[in-house]
């Protein structure tokens, strides 16, 4: 995109007589820029989306309407109206709170989970939707994500408040120990596709659903209810929300933070929802590939010229969203139906049998991946031959890693082998 | 176990100091001198005819005419009753008893009257008893709690008393 | 010989006191509660009450006996209908009086529909204090068809003042029978849900089963009644074992009182199985105890229906708003669905009583908390709080 950008700029100064070189720096810095408020809209709009769904299911769920008035049907602009409540709310510091890191602290947590959407792919093939393509990009959303917990610590120590003090330190707790099977469990659909690049594990997943990892083998099928509930402890939503347990923490560790503040804290655990959600579809559900492979069958692809593939890139991402939201809603689904486990329950969850279980499941798909040849499972519910039809040549598979020429390579640099 | 016969019991092992009372209308009682009451109330528990297991309630109530037209009229002395309800799970047997203090210890305003705590008979008077300090203002000595347990802890005065008088201000809050 | 030794290899760690209300979401009003804790680990509770205290017994003494009856309603407010039959059954023991039979079985479906009431919103809000919510609306939808029909019946949807001395304020619409009969059978199937959603939940049971145990022995030294003293396995309830002006009203009925015998609840098979981890006395049974009483209720409603139709004559008269009472004291209990509710009543012959006493349920129910919470984690202290079921109200009167 920088490279496009640039070389408008460039036609726009050689319309006043000057040249922009095609790697400038101005190209970067508008395309980051550009990329920055597709990311902030989609987590802040789809924030907004989020809590208004919240209601509506949590009110279906408990045999009321919702909200139904704000914005004509629906009470679709419900949350914009709670937005304006919660800007004129007055914004409260406790007179013993730790100023400076209490202003901080929503803040940190709405970036982390912010950053997270920087590595996370929409759509892929040979344009990728993604704002910076990584090629470790599985490891940069886990570890960006992680830092979330920082910001709670923060708004827990800060508020000078016990029961926030409580909040933070169960969350300290709960998340750091759920990133170990959760760790696990993304490293199963790394291990199949051979790579950490998000895009790369998304494309490989290409055609009919039973080319989902999730349909890999048996193993997979389980690593991935495995990784959602790691998930769903990660940002904290019921049965895991301990770090706000209401009935328990007053509000946890958000308990002395009103207006502004405390909606970036929502905002930031909707984020995370959406983020976790994202990358399960990614690692699991064939991220932009559709149940059906509508794109090639319709023939949206890039071979077809730029603005059909283009277009087919369009429907992944509409799906990978889709897929998304349904495993958002799925959250809520739980939250509104479950009650609260207890902190050592959570651990007990996470440290015998999540993690054990990752383990198991780790194992037992590296076995079967080394000893079975890919798709079999999958080919117990379609025939394989269907499946290799469909596949085509992933733009990444052509680059062979040649380990003699990388050799010769680092060698003609200089470098030692 | 009829009331006759606990009172016959309690008679047979503590003396003749325990008066029973059957008056025509509403429950009979037992009365037990206060001094007497700590060592009645363990053999209540633990003798097996007797069985009571259950403290229901302690109350306390004011004996006191604070209009000055009807003293002549009633028939007491000023005095306070800590009235125990007790009954009996395993044997399904109910009693009334109660212990008559003065209002005050030694006729001195201010002199809580005492009786002896049973919290450690029966844990349910632990916090009734406090609530008899509270709103009557009878001291249970040998209880391990005695703090006021409705009203605040600085509040003066115990409302259920017959002479007590709003306070016309607490805290800066208005009384009346 | 050498002694056995502990070392101890650990981080110090210091105590906090932690105040858990009077302003907090689970603590069912204005209960104070000061925890010691050492991290999550609560090592003391000590509770403080009387922040609700409007000196109901003092306005008693200041009002005639009819006259107090609004009063008692605004003890219990979850179960008003059952506080004011405890205190109309106090005055009528003192002036001898027993209601016709019309009005006992006007009383036993009013006062059962109560106990539905009330266990509905104990079981929700304790779906609430284990941080689920959706129980607690589909308990308020059942609720609500109970105060619509309380609201037919004396107009007003919590603090009823409909069963008072003498009777009843009023004789039931017409209609509102077919009402409550409609009422009761749309409601049994709602009941299973009640039980997928809470009793057999498997996050339920891991929070519950096991935590707050109350034996038999500490739940009678305490004073702990009705569904809690039944939870420890104490087979006693006052609709059977009360004095005769309460126990005549549920003459000729069939129902059975819910605890746990020789290992079972009465025609458990019908219910959903004890957990394996549950232990007689612990917050499952307590809230399974709740459960079943609704069950009971629902068929004693049944049978009041029945009995009233066949019935005829008056449903009572209530007594003159200034009506002298005998002279005399009386104290009664009824089984409220808290718990034991007794009234007591010193009288000198006016029609104003000399004394009026309120024995609350709750208040001895509460007072078994601190023994209860040492030891347990800090999300136990509301799992166990909620199982006992109290009402603020009632605790400070």
């Amino acid at each position: 995109m920088a490279h496009l950008l640039n070389q408008i700029f460039d036609w726009f100064a050689a319309w006043l007589g000057g040249s922009v070189a095609n790697d400038s720096v101005a190209g970067y810095v508008v395309a980051a820029l550009i990329y920055l408020a597709l990311l902030l809209n989609l987590v802040a709009v789809g924030a907004l989306v989020f809590i208004w769904l919240e209601r509506k299911v949590s009110g279906r769920i408990q045999d009321r309407l919702g909200p139904t008035r704000v914005g004509g049907k629906f009470g679709w602009l419900q949350t914009l109206a709670d937005g304006i409540k919660l800007l004129t709310k007055e914004d409260l510091i406790p007179g013993d709170a730790d100023k400076l890191l209490f202003r901080i602290a929503p803040y940190v947590g709405f970036c982390a989970s912010l950053s997270a959407f920087i590595a996370i792919p929409f759509a892929g093939r040979d344009f990728p939707f993604v704002a910076q393509h990584l090629n470790v990009a599985v490891f940069f959303v886990l570890a960006v994500m992680g830092l979330e917990v920082f910001a709670v610590i923060l708004a827990g120590y800060a508020s000078a408040s016990k029961w926030s003090l409580f909040g933070a330190m169960r969350e300290a707790a709960q998340v750091v120990s759920y990133e170990v099977p959760m760790g696990l469990c993304v490293v199963v659909p790394v291990m199949l596709a051979g790579s950490m690049d998000l895009v790369h594990i998304g494309d490989k997943q290409q055609g009919w659903f039973t080319n989902w990892y999730l349909f890999h083998d048996p193993f997979t099928f389980i690593v991935f209810w495995v990784y959602f509930t790691c998930g769903t402890a990660s940002v904290n939503r019921a049965p895991f929300d301990l770090a706000e347990a209401e009935s328990e923490l007053v509000a946890g560790f958000h308990t002395e933070y009103s207006g502004l503040r405390w909606s970036f804290f929502f905002m930031a655990e909707y984020g995370s929802m959406l983020a976790v959600s994202l990358l399960a579809a990614i690692l699991f559900l064939g991220g932009w590939n559709g149940p059906i492979p509508v794109a090639s069958l319709l023939g949206l692809t890039w071979h077809n010229g730029p603005l059909v593939g283009y277009l087919g890139n369009f429907l992944g991402m509409l799906n990978v969203l889709a897929k998304a939201f349904l495993l958002v809603t799925v959250m809520m689904w739980v939250r509104w139906t479950l009650p609260r486990l207890r902190i050592d329950q959570v651990m007990t969850t996470c440290l015998k049998y999540c993690t054990p279980i990752a383990a198991a499941m780790f194992v037992g798909a590296a076995l079967w991946h080394m000893t079975l040849p890919d798709r079999v499972f999958a080919g117990l519910l379609q025939s394989p031959a269907a499946n290799r039809l469909l596949a085509e040549p992933l733009p990444g598979d052509s680059i062979q890693l040649d380990l003699q020429t990388v050799e010769a390579a680092t060698i003609a640099r200089g470098g030692r082998p | 176990m009829e009331f006759t016969e606990i009172v016959q019991t309690l008679r047979d092992t503590h003396g003749e100091d325990i008066l029973s009372v059957e008056p025509d209308v509403g429950d009979a009682w037992v009365e037990v001198p206060a001094e007497l009451w700590p060592e009645v109330a363990l053999s209540l528990r633990d003798d097996n005819r007797l069985g009571f297991d259950f403290l229901n309630c302690v109350s306390g109530v004011d004996y006191l005419e604070p209009d000055p037209k009807k003293v002549a009229k009633v028939d007491w002395e000023p005095h306070i009753e800590v009235v125990y309800h007790l009954s009996s799970l395993r044997l399904g047997h109910r009693l009334t008893l109660k212990i008559i203090v003065p209002r005050w210890r030694d006729d001195a305003a201010g002199q809580l009257p005492q009786v002896p705590s049973v919290a450690g008979v029966w844990s349910t008077a632990d916090w009734h008893e406090r609530e008899v300090y509270d709103l009557v203002g009878v001291e249970f000595t040998g209880h391990p709690d005695m703090r006021r347990i409705l009203c605040p802890e600085d509040w003066e005065g115990h409302p259920l008393r017959k002479d007590y008088e709003m306070p016309l201000e607490y805290h800066g809050i208005r009384g009346r | 010989m050498t002694t056995a030794q502990t070392i101890e290899i650990d981080v110090r760690t210091d105590e906090m006191l932690v105040n858990m209300g009077p302003q907090h979401p689970s603590t069912h009003g204005v209960l104070r509660l000061v925890l010691r804790t050492d991290g999550e680990v609560v090592s003391e509770v000590m509770p403080h009450i009387g922040y609700l205290h409007r000196c109901a017994e003092k306005i008693g003494e200041n009002l005639t006996a009819r006259q107090w009856v609004p009063y008692t309603d605004r003890m219990d407010y979850l179960a008003g209908m059952n506080m004011n039959l405890g205190w109309a059954l106090a005055v009528e023991k003192l002036m001898d009086y027993q209601v016709p039979e019309r009005g006992r079985h006007l009383r036993v479906i009013i006062a059962e529909l109560g106990r539905i009431a009330s266990h509905l919103v104990g079981m929700g809000a304790y779906g609430l204090d284990l941080g689920t919510f959706s129980p607690f609306l589909y308990a308020f939808r059942e609720r609500e068809k109970i105060l619509d029909l309380f609201e037919e019946v004396c107009g007003a949807r919590l603090t009823y003042s409909y069963l008072t001395v003498g009777g009843a304020t009023a004789d039931f619409p017409p209609g509102w029978l077919e009402k409550c009969e409609a009422f009761l059978d749309q409601f049994v199937p709602v009941i299973d849900e009640y039980h997928a959603l809470l009793t057999t939940n498997a996050i339920f049971i891991k929070r519950t089963a096991g935590v707050g145990l109350l034996s038999a022995e500490m739940a009678i030294d305490y004073g702990c009644t009705g569904p809690v003293l039944r939870g420890s396995g104490v087979d006693y309830d006052l609709r059977r074992d009360g004095e005769p002006i309460y126990t005549s009203m549920y003459e000729g009925y069939d129902y059975e009182v819910i605890c746990q015998r020789a290992g079972h609840y009465p025609k458990d098979q019908e219910y959903p199985p004890v957990p394996i981890e549950a232990v007689l006395g612990d917050c499952w049974h307590r809230f399974y105890v709740r459960m079943l009483e609704v069950v009971q209720a629902i068929g004693l409603v049944r049978q009041a229906m029945a009995k009233y139709r066949a019935s005829d004559g008056s449903f009572g008269e209530p007594m003159k708003l200034n009506q002298k009472l005998p002279k005399g004291e009386v104290y009664l209990e009824t089984e409220s669905p808290r718990g034991q509710m007794g009234f007591g009543l010193v009288s000198n012959g006016t029609a104003i009583p000399w004394r009026a006493r309120a024995r609350s349920s709750c208040f001895c129910n509460l007072s078994v908390v601190s023994e209860l919470c040492r030891g347990c984690l800090i999300a136990d202290v509301p799992a166990i709080v909620g199982s006992l079921d109290i009402v603020m109200g009632e605790i400070d009167r």
